[in-house]
């Protein structure tokens, strides 16, 4: 009975217990995303954003999705009722097992695997699931045609968002997450691969149907994309997997370029700071910028993201690629293999 | 081991089952997701056997991007479900035909590292201990040094391939107002915009 507590169930409840503290924060975070977003465009444009429901409009995130919770599912009757159900559990799902690699600080990682950036490359390209079976099922034509670009969309960008993965890696040497942040201790790859930040950092834009990459929900054609069947919680899942997505995509960022949890620099006052703090502030100023790109850009028009995507960044983080093989070797800076 | 074994057989049922859901669903989309569901579990059976870099491969490559355009496809054919089911009967012989020589092959595979366990080790690459080296290193080894004119020729082969696609569906059509970006971009204000003094009353 001890061996079966020791073995088995104490380490499951303390998984569980993990993962609650992972999820739970992140949900809160999602919340306060969208709050976040409507201020700070707001602010942008000279707005005064919400400010109604509690303190500042600081209940407002509650107050939707409360309102949400409290709606009626309807289930289009020509749509295929179980992929249409399924779709958003999907894209919900997603977005959160990610989080199971994302080290939060030295050591503080639910899941330490030897793969990890390839497990977070693998989910995010199943994000397109969720996308394309609510297309179809709903059987409308706006849904569909959401579905089809954002498909495209996502396995264009993908391919050069791989190619810039690699340049870091072939600076870390290593896949697992924790050695990608340790491997910034001396410099954050932004400065030696700087333009593969920027090239990365405008991949997850249009991987998360961000601005101004937002054609698979650009409202003036497609009234809302592949969503525009979906109500009530459906469309809460839908919209809490999209910025959970948006923030994990911000965490990659600052993993690959920003040195995770690491301090700017590690002297006095900075490295007080714990770790997860650093992190989320990091990440916080990288969401920061999706919100004002939002503000700021006018959305692409669809033959010129194709072209962006296959025809510029393609090409470049190719090249990146051999650049940056060929100074490590040239160099000698190959990170050393253990 | 009891966890191991219990992941083993949720992993594999799923897979089996689902396999035979992409072959019996009446809905060609029903039969992707299907397939997808499948190699996701196939996924989870390579993280199993200790090849996670093999895993997140097979997933990125075929759940991510090759399902991606099967699904792509399929959701847009204009299909008559009966029709699709016609043939099935006409088609079973071949099929069980194809499916009986692939398990007599894996049949004759495995019997044979059964009888003659040293046979399966000549043909393969000593495998190193998982805490000496990481899977993503000893493949890298063994991809970049052993086998770089196989792993050379296969990029050659898939090069070839998507030329050969691009060529064949690729067709120039006269008449048709692309936009040129290098050329907008290269206009001067010079050449396109002409300033004139008009008089007032009288135009251009």
């Amino acid at each position: 009975m001890v061996e079966l507590w020791n073995n088995y169930l104490w380490p499951l409840i303390w998984i569980v217990i993990l993962i609650v503290v992972i999820v739970v924060p992140l949900l809160v975070a999602v919340a306060y995303l969208t709050y976040a977003e409507r201020k700070v465009i707001g602010a942008m444009h000279l707005r005064k954003g919400p400010n109604v429901v509690g303190p500042f409009g600081l209940l407002q995130p509650f107050a939707d999705g409360l309102k949400l919770f409290l709606k009626e599912t309807v289930i289009p009757t020509g749509a295929n009722r179980g992929v249409f159900i399924a779709a958003p559990m999907v894209t919900f799902f997603l977005a959160l097992v990610a989080w199971a690699v994302i080290p939060f600080g030295e050591g503080m990682v639910l899941a330490n695997i030897n793969v990890g950036i390839m497990y977070l490359f693998a989910i995010s390209s199943l994000g397109v699931y969720g996308i394309l079976m609510a297309g179809w099922a709903s059987n409308s034509r706006y849904a569909f045609l959401g579905a089809l670009r954002s498909a495209a969309q996502m396995v264009s960008y993908e391919v050069a968002m791989g190619f810039i993965i690699i340049t870091v890696l072939l600076c870390v040497g290593s896949l697992n997450l924790t050695d990608i942040v340790m491997a910034q201790k001396t410099v954050w790859f932004v400065i030696p691969l700087l333009p593969m930040a920027v090239l990365f950092f405008i991949s997850t834009l249009a991987e998360t149907n961000r601005h101004p990459f937002d054609l698979p929900e650009a409202e003036a054609e497609l009234v809302a994309g592949y969503n525009v069947e979906y109500s009530a919680m459906t469309f809460a899942m839908f919209f809490l997997g999209e910025y959970a997505n948006m923030i994990l995509m911000a965490g990659m960022t600052v993993i690959l370029f920003f040195g995770g949890w690491l301090p700017p620099i590690d002297i006095a006052p900075f490295n007080w700071i714990p770790d997860p703090v650093w992190f989320a502030l990091k990440i916080s100023a990288v969401l920061f910028v999706f919100i004002w790109v939002r503000a700021a850009f006018p959305r692409y028009r669809y033959d010129q993201l194709m072209r962006l995507g296959w025809k510029v960044f393609l090409p470049i983080s190719l090249a990146a690629v051999v650049v940056v093989a060929g100074v490590l070797v040239a160099f000698d800076l190959t990170p050393v293999v253990k | 081991m009891i966890i191991q074994a219990l992941a083993f057989y949720m992993f594999a049922g799923i897979a089996i089952a689902a396999g035979i859901m992409v072959i019996s669903a009446r809905n060609p989309v029903h039969s992707v997701l299907f397939l997808i569901l499948t190699f996701f579990n196939a996924a989870g059976l390579f993280v199993l056997l200790g090849a996670e870099f093999l895993a997140m491969i097979l997933v990125v490559v075929y759940v991510g991007a090759v399902a991606v355009l099967f699904l792509f496809v399929v959701m847009m054919l204009d299909i008559n479900f009966a029709e699709l089911r016609e043939g099935f009967l006409q088609y079973l012989p071949i099929g069980a035909l194809v499916g009986l020589i692939l398990l007599v092959e894996l049949a004759m595979v495995f019997g044979g590292w059964h009888f003659a366990p040293e046979a399966a080790k000549s043909g393969a690459m000593p495998i190193p201990s998982p805490d000496m080296v990481t899977n993503t290193h000893a493949l890298g080894r063994v991809l970049y040094t052993n086998y770089v004119y196989l792993f050379q020729a296969a990029g050659v082969v898939l090069l070839v391939a998507m030329i050969g696609a691009i060529v064949l569906t690729h067709r120039s059509r006269p008449g048709v107002r692309k936009q040129d970006i290098s050329r907008q971009v290269s206009r001067r204000a010079e050449e396109t915009v002409e300033m004139r003094k008009v008089e007032p009353g009288s135009g251009i």
